[in-house]
């Protein structure tokens, strides 16, 4: 079952204050809801929420043999399965278009950015490397679920350790985490992604990170995903709404700037469980 | 007042005892005394019941809504369907309403409701085993008593609990609001709340506090609601 589109009165409600700029939340257009992430015992396991938007993300690595035509790299998977704990919108076994997009931009700005060296996970050539296997949870729906997965996943991917290894001859020995403190992946960037919504009204103006009814009313999506150093690495826009040249720009200009926002505060929010987690060794 | 969990036994006893939601009355008899009706509950929640006892119901909180008769709700009509309408009630089937279940409709005047329009009605069936029905008028006087359909304003929609809690008159909330400017609430059991106030930021500022005072959202107490009407300026 398709989820019921809003209602009439729902569409012009929204139309006509976003026409004030006035949006439901209180926010401005062009404002973020402030994630917050939930750090759980185990190193690479978050939860990050935007608002009522919450997803859990949870990596976990193993060592598997490589495929015979990349014998130097690592593996990484993401697996992201909307539910219907998510909400009663979506169902088991069929993936809606919005599950489709999702999982294609995780694919694009986790994996194929290069975020995480994939060489750097190789331990012995063509032999042994290792798998990072990342899993997402979408737990709640409120609007934006990209965004939101790619926060946790990029910051589950930072918080993780992996155990440390040593390679003597042909043998591997695992150090277990009391012995050697697990060492974190190499991370080369910090990909952010930024959803703009656009209306059919060319005079509302964009407005950023869109709840559910906003998303749903929109005429169409721009989803930017670049780091703090102003590197774009995806650029997807859905729906049919001609867009001008120099608004684009703009709107990149402005994902710069919140990117650099998210990068500080990501960086804070694991240095102080970094901090909370450190064991004192006798 | 007390907390039960499902299968828990309740010790209702009434010569008149009615049933609220949460409670049933289980066929297999558990209790030794066969002419004693076993009650169980079906929800965890508090248990309440009236001064003298014939009244039992389990107070919970949930998101999902499932129809009971009687109660009034707020749908969204997704299909047009012969004589009636499809309409979304937030259940896990869609609700029928008929054409003819409205104040003044005959077979030549019928309303005409458009796909996505909002209603304000009454669930007239909820049966296990069937699709509810709802119904916009009173069966027995045939008048609208506020039923029909809903123009103009907003829907916000809560936790079940919340929607409880405004349509108690003694919750501060909505007089609250009243007291600051005028505005038309209608309130649906399905955790749907329409709104409709005369300016858009009036309307913005009764959704939020409804989010705000929700006990899923935060359950801001009325101080809290004060300052943040103050900041919204209305």
């Amino acid at each position: 079952m398709r989820p019921p589109s809003p209602s009439i009165p729902e569409k012009e409600f929204l139309f006509a204050s976003l026409k004030q700029s006035l949006r439901l939340d209180g926010r401005s257009a062009l404002e973020l809801r402030t994630p917050t992430f939930t750090y759980g015992p185990e190193l690479g396991w978050v939860e990050c929420s935007l608002g009522k938007t919450r997803v859990l993300a949870h990596v976990d690595g193993k060592m598997v043999k490589p495929p015979p035509e990349r014998p130097f790299e690592g593996m990484i998977t993401i697996h992201s399965e909307i539910s219907p704990m998510a909400s009663s919108d979506y169902e088991i076994g069929r993936p809606s278009d919005e599950e489709v997009t999702i999982t294609r931009m995780l694919d694009k700005v986790l994996k194929r950015s290069d975020a995480v060296d994939k060489e750097s996970l190789c331990i012995q050539a063509g032999q042994r490397v290792w798998h990072i296997r990342l899993t997402l949870h979408f737990l709640s729906d409120a609007g934006n679920m990209l965004d939101c997965a790619c926060l946790a996943g990029i910051v589950a991917l930072k918080h993780f350790r992996r155990p440390d290894i040593e390679v003597i001859g042909d043998e591997v020995i695992v150090h277990a985490p009391t012995e050697r403190a697990p060492v974190p992946l190499a991370i080369q960037h910090t990909p952010f992604c930024l959803t703009f919504a656009f209306f059919p009204d060319s005079e509302t103006s964009p407005i950023l990170d869109p709840n559910q009814l906003e998303q749903r009313l929109s005429a169409g999506l721009l989803s930017i995903a670049l780091n703090a150093q102003r590197e774009l690495c995806v650029l997807q826009k859905l729906g049919g709404v001609p867009l001008v040249n120099d608004e684009v720009l703009r709107l990149v200009d402005v994902a710069v700037t919140k990117a650099q926002e998210l990068n500080i505060l990501v960086d804070t929010s694991l240095r102080e469980d970094w901090a909370q987690r450190k064991v004192e060794v006798r | 007042m007390s907390i039960v969990l499902p299968g828990e036994n309740v010790p209702a006893q009434h010569v008149n005892l009615k049933l609220g939601p949460g409670l049933l009355q289980s066929t297999t008899s558990t209790s030794s005394d066969a002419s004693r009706p076993s009650i169980i509950a079906t929800r965890a929640g508090t248990l309440h019941h009236s001064a003298n006892g014939a009244k039992w119901w389990v107070e919970s909180n949930s998101r999902r809504y499932v129809p009971a008769a009687q109660e009034s709700v707020v749908g969204v009509v997704t299909h047009r369907a012969g004589e009636g309408y499809r309409v979304d009630i937030g259940t896990a089937h869609p609700a029928s309403l008929d054409a003819l279940a409205f104040e003044g409709a005959s077979r030549r005047n019928k309303p005409n409701l458009k796909v996505g329009s909002l209603v304000y009605a009454r669930v007239s069936l909820a049966h296990k085993d069937m699709e509810p029905e709802l119904e916009c008028f009173d069966a027995q006087t045939r008048k609208a008593e506020g039923f029909g359909e809903l123009k103009g304003g907003f829907v916000v929609r809560c936790s079940l609990k919340m929607s409880r809690d405004l349509l108690d008159p003694s919750h501060f909330l909505l007089p609250l609001l009243g007291g600051r400017f005028p505005l038309e609430v209608a309130v649906g059991m399905n955790g749907r709340v329409w709104i409709s106030a005369k300016e858009v930021k009036q309307t913005i500022a009764i959704a939020r506090c409804i989010g705000e005072v929700d006990t899923d959202g935060g359950g801001m107490g009325i101080e809290g609601v004060k300052k943040l009407l103050d900041s919204l300026d209305v």
